[in-house]
């Protein structure tokens, strides 16, 4: 059963007075993975940025931008982020620092439930205790895919995700992403350059050039 | 040795003093902002000659200043490398503010260098209440936005993604760094408590792999650290403030060399 996570419609966007993208349309529904292409510059972060202030904000939500689930329900994987070798919490810490919605400066048993269910889910329960830093690139990307469904996202961003890992690694990845979608009906936005992936793993397609939006459905 | 009041105080505070820097210790080091605290000491002396020089409480001036400061870091900094020269922009003016305050003041000049190099042996009752009442509040502070603290902290980017109210956390988080300086600047320096907010969670850094025992580790380095200091400061008369920075030291020589050693045998 699909259900709309979220709609745009009509949506223009200006980065310093320069019109980036014109009149984007799209929606997105839950058990879907989303794909969206295009050249470097052509505004995929940017949109994706502007798509998370407008879900903070919720003030465009009337008009161009329409989603059907909370901020708290969102979770972005980013393009960079600051690992470095010495980074010194264990796999299972560095998960559960999302776990933002209680305060108790100690997990709940629920929450060590979940947090268990999780790491065996992306495969990663024998290096549990392993610091981060440590880890291989595939490694510290599926820790960061299991820190983001911790927070039981109902919509999941994936920004180049795949820009440093091996062949294998990348389809090994995709493969998880696309059971989690499935296990737990959520829709995925992935900002991808790689075709093989969008071939074999995307639902639809969204390719941004010259300032304009298509959408391709792919199976 | 403990028959002096004056040893068993400052056996005391330093196990206070211990607790707060292994808290604030580990997200300062996360944070990568040991640059800052290292100013804050500096911005606490010369908030405590301003207010020798203004006539109120050291405290009151160390206080304003450091507090102001934060402020202002966390207004013009957002990303590092911004915030890592605006932080050196403010710590060369307040430096000279304090050079200046001490000169219009000349009197009790010797009571604002105090501040800089402190003395752990000089401390009162007043001063262990004092430092209690700014550890429970720390505590309470810190406890309550823990989870958010710790994902800012240790994952600064993904939090800046999922989180809210992430740059009020930062805020507030500076905020208790300069109170912790200016409450523990005045009872140990503000020298030794850069080095003992600094030193101890870096080394357990090498060693712990969650927060909370990062935590535990710096306080068990910090408190060997100041009471080992005390007892060496006791017997040999030399001041107590070298024997901790130097203990400090050699421990967190001691942990780089831990983590590094077994790595360079067993290279995955």
């Amino acid at each position: 059963m699909l259900s709309k996570i979220l709609e745009v419609a009509e949506l223009n966007i200006q980065v310093a007075g320069k019109p980036l993208i014109d009149r984007l349309s799209f929606t997105i529904y839950t058990n879907t993975l989303l794909c969206i292409t295009g050249d470097n510059g052509v505004g995929k972060t940017t949109l994706i940025n502007h798509l998370l202030k407008a879900a903070k904000s919720k003030q465009e939500h009337q008009s161009h931008i329409n989603f059907n689930t909370s901020f708290e329900a969102i979770q972005v994987i980013p393009q960079f982020r600051n690992i470095d070798d010495d980074y010194p919490l264990s796999i299972q810490n560095f998960v559960t620092l999302n776990l933002i919605k209680q305060w108790r400066p100690w997990l709940t048993s629920l929450e060590k439930e979940k947090l268990s269910k999780i790491l065996s889910l992306v495969n990663l329960t024998a290096i549990k205790n392993r610091p981060l830093g440590e880890a291989s690139g595939g490694e510290k990307q599926r820790a960061y895919l299991a820190q983001a469904l911790i927070a039981h996202p109902k919509l999941l961003i994936l920004d180049e995700s795949t820009s440093n890992l091996d062949r294998e690694s990348r389809i090994n990845l995709l493969h998880l992403v696309k059971t989690i979608i499935n296990q737990e009906n959520i829709a995925v936005i992935f900002i991808t350059h790689d075709p093989e992936l969008v071939k074999l793993f995307g639902d639809v397609e969204l390719h941004i050039s010259n300032r304009h939006g298509v959408m391709t459905k792919l199976r | 040795m403990f028959t002096y009041s004056f040893m068993q105080y400052a056996f005391i505070a330093s196990f206070f003093i211990s607790i707060i820097c292994a808290i604030m210790g580990v997200f300062v080091v996360a944070r990568k902002t040991a640059f800052y605290t290292h100013t804050l000491s500096e911005i606490s002396f010369s908030g405590a000659s301003f207010a020798i020089f203004a006539g109120i409480s050291p405290i009151t001036g160390m206080l304003l200043f450091t507090i102001t400061s934060s402020i202002f870091v966390s207004l013009t900094g957002r990303n590092m490398n911004q915030r890592e020269s605006s932080v050196s922009v403010f710590s060369a003016i307040f430096i000279g503010l304090g050079v200046l305050f001490l000169s219009l003041s000349n009197k009790q000049s010797s009571y604002a260098t105090n501040i800089l190099f402190g003395s752990i042996v000089g401390i009162s009752r007043a001063n262990v209440t004092e430092l209690l009442i700014l550890i429970a509040t720390i505590l309470c502070i810190t406890g309550i936005m823990f989870r958010k603290l710790k994902y800012i902290s240790f994952d600064t980017i993904g939090a800046q993604y999922n989180a809210k109210n992430t740059a009020w956390i930062s805020s507030l988080f500076l905020i208790l760094v300069a109170c912790t300086v200016s409450v523990t600047a005045q009872i140990v320096g503000s020298l030794l408590i850069f080095s003992l907010l600094t030193i101890p969670a870096s080394s357990a850094k090498y060693l712990a792999h969650s927060v909370h025992s990062m935590m535990l580790l710096s306080f068990v380095f910090a408190l060997f650290g100041t009471w080992m200091g005390l007892y060496l400061s006791y017997i040999t008369n030399w001041p107590v403030s070298f024997f901790i920075t130097f203990i400090e030291g050699i421990i967190y020589g001691l942990a780089l060399a831990y983590a590094k050693i077994p790595n360079s045998s067993n290279n995955r």
